[in-house]
């Protein structure tokens, strides 16, 4: 049995955020890449190449890539042979957040009471914990922190089985063209499908976790992610929506069996600035 | 591609000439606000009150930056999604608004408004806090210091990175810069 310190916790994911939100993972950095040299539209390319210095700046200056540094996600995979001591692991884990935006200079940006009073809880706390125990002895963490506007445009449906493929593409499809102007484009769409309804959105926000443009090892899931994927890119919103032929970068598809009755379907919207990070304990 | 220079407090001159989809940096003095800030001006507004700043001719940024480190100005300070102030600011035009940056749609109503009141709205590259925040010189409290990061500063930039995308003459950008890449 593996025993880890709560103290231990707190400090990984205090740094956790903190690079989070300075450092962009070098897949989402070459995929933008990638999208300069597509992208039709001149003010589409410049937007992409602003985008591409932004990301160099803010490792430059240590500032945040984003001044929106999100609501602190955080998933946990807990080996089952784990002991976790010297505390409480989800006050760990909130000490971590309140440790790692304070400490890095990054926005607070979560209020208590938000159907009325809306107070800022002043240190970004409490987190969103999402865990999971699976075998072996350690303890994996991820954080995401995830800006509003995107998570703003994220939507769920459940829709009749028959609809098939098609309503799936068409669903996700729409959703882009009414929205994804404001989700800050270019977009990676974190689509969940089946399971439950609380299941299929976990399922879209843990597809964001992937590598920017990883497929699906399923190969029918795969076709589906390149389809919505083409479908989005004929839409013309291009990056921040001034017109372009890249309006998303990746879509990433997880599955989940479902009821015979439903066909849950979520998508978990997220703008270019896909900041995740993972450490191992 | 070729980019204007603009002076804020921006002239009836300058927004004449804007079209959509015009690139353009501007240098001067502007206002900070974002959701809760809006909503206080709105109330001040109609309680009759007077506002601890001048909305006439004023160009309002929707941005909520990040804190400052030691020896910073300022943190990153991007745009935030404009549509969540579309419910105040037709009042704000009426006060006499001039320009607004932020990213995304803005409503029906709003553009109806900006038209009649000749405002312009521009946007700035969402996401891009770091690189933006290069431009603001000053940072200076308003009003509504307790809000923090949504408090309303005032900021001295210069040539700050925006994009026109509602002009007065009823261009939209988002609306003809998709059209001109539509496939579908």
């Amino acid at each position: 049995m593996r025993r880890i310190q709560c103290r231990a916790i707190t400090e990984t994911v205090a740094s956790l955020f903190r690079d989070a939100c300075i450092y962009l993972p070098p897949d989402v950095i070459a995929s933008l890449k990638r999208a300069a040299r597509l992208e039709k539209s001149p003010l589409g390319r410049e937007t992409i190449k602003s985008i591409l210095r932004n990301i160099a700046m803010a490792k430059d200056h240590l500032l945040p890539i984003c001044q929106d540094t999100g609501t602190a996600v955080v998933f946990l995979e807990i080996g089952q042979d784990t002991h976790i001591i010297g505390g409480n692991l989800t006050e760990a884990i909130n000490r971590g957040v309140k440790k790692g935006y304070a400490e890095g200079y990054l926005r607070k940006s979560i209020v208590h009471r938000p159907f009325s009073a809306r107070k800022n809880t002043g240190d970004n706390t409490p987190a969103v914990i999402h865990s999971e125990i699976v075998p072996g002895d350690g303890l994996r963490i991820y954080v995401l922190p995830k800006g509003g506007g995107a998570e703003n445009c994220s939507r769920l449906t459940v829709m009749p089985p028959f609809l098939g493929h098609e309503g799936i593409v068409e669903y996700v499809i729409n959703l882009v063209d009414e929205c994804g102007s404001n989700a800050c484009p270019p977009l990676i769409l974190g689509i969940g499908i089946g399971g439950t309804t609380e299941q299929t959105m976990l399922l879209a926000k843990k597809a964001l976790l992937r590598k920017t443009g990883s497929h699906n090892t399923d190969t029918e899931i795969k076709k589906l992610e390149q389809k919505i994927l083409a479908g989005i890119n004929m839409l013309g919103i291009g990056p921040m929506g001034y017109g372009g032929s890249v309006t998303a970068l990746a879509v990433h598809i997880e599955a989940f069996p479902a009821h015979i009755a439903s066909m849950p379907v979520a998508v978990n919207m997220q703008c270019w600035c896909s900041r995740h990070r993972e450490a191992v304990l | 591609m070729k980019i204007r220079h603009i002076v804020l407090p921006i002239s009836d001159k300058d927004i004449k000439s804007l079209k959509c989809g015009d690139s353009v940096l501007l240098t001067g003095s502007m206002l900070t606000a974002r959701d809760a800030s809006h909503q206080r001006i709105t109330e001040a507004l109609t309680a009759g009150k007077d506002l601890p700043f001048d909305l006439d001719g004023q160009t309002i940024y929707y941005t909520g930056p990040t804190p400052a480190r030691p020896g910073h100005i300022v943190g990153s300070a991007g745009p935030t999604t404009s549509s969540r102030m579309d419910k105040y600011t037709p009042l704000l035009l009426e006060h006499g608004m001039k320009c607004m940056i932020g990213k995304g749609r803005r409503s029906v109503t709003v553009k109806k408004k900006m038209l009649k009141s000749r405002a312009v709205y521009l946007a700035a590259v969402g996401g891009a806090g770091a690189l933006l925040s290069r431009s603001i010189k000053k940072i200076e409290p308003v009003a509504y210091p307790e809000l923090g990061a949504e408090a309303v500063f005032r900021l001295k930039v210069e040539d700050f990175p925006a994009v026109v995308i509602n002009d007065i003459y009823g261009g939209d950008l988002y609306v003809s810069g998709q059209a001109a890449h539509r496939k579908a």
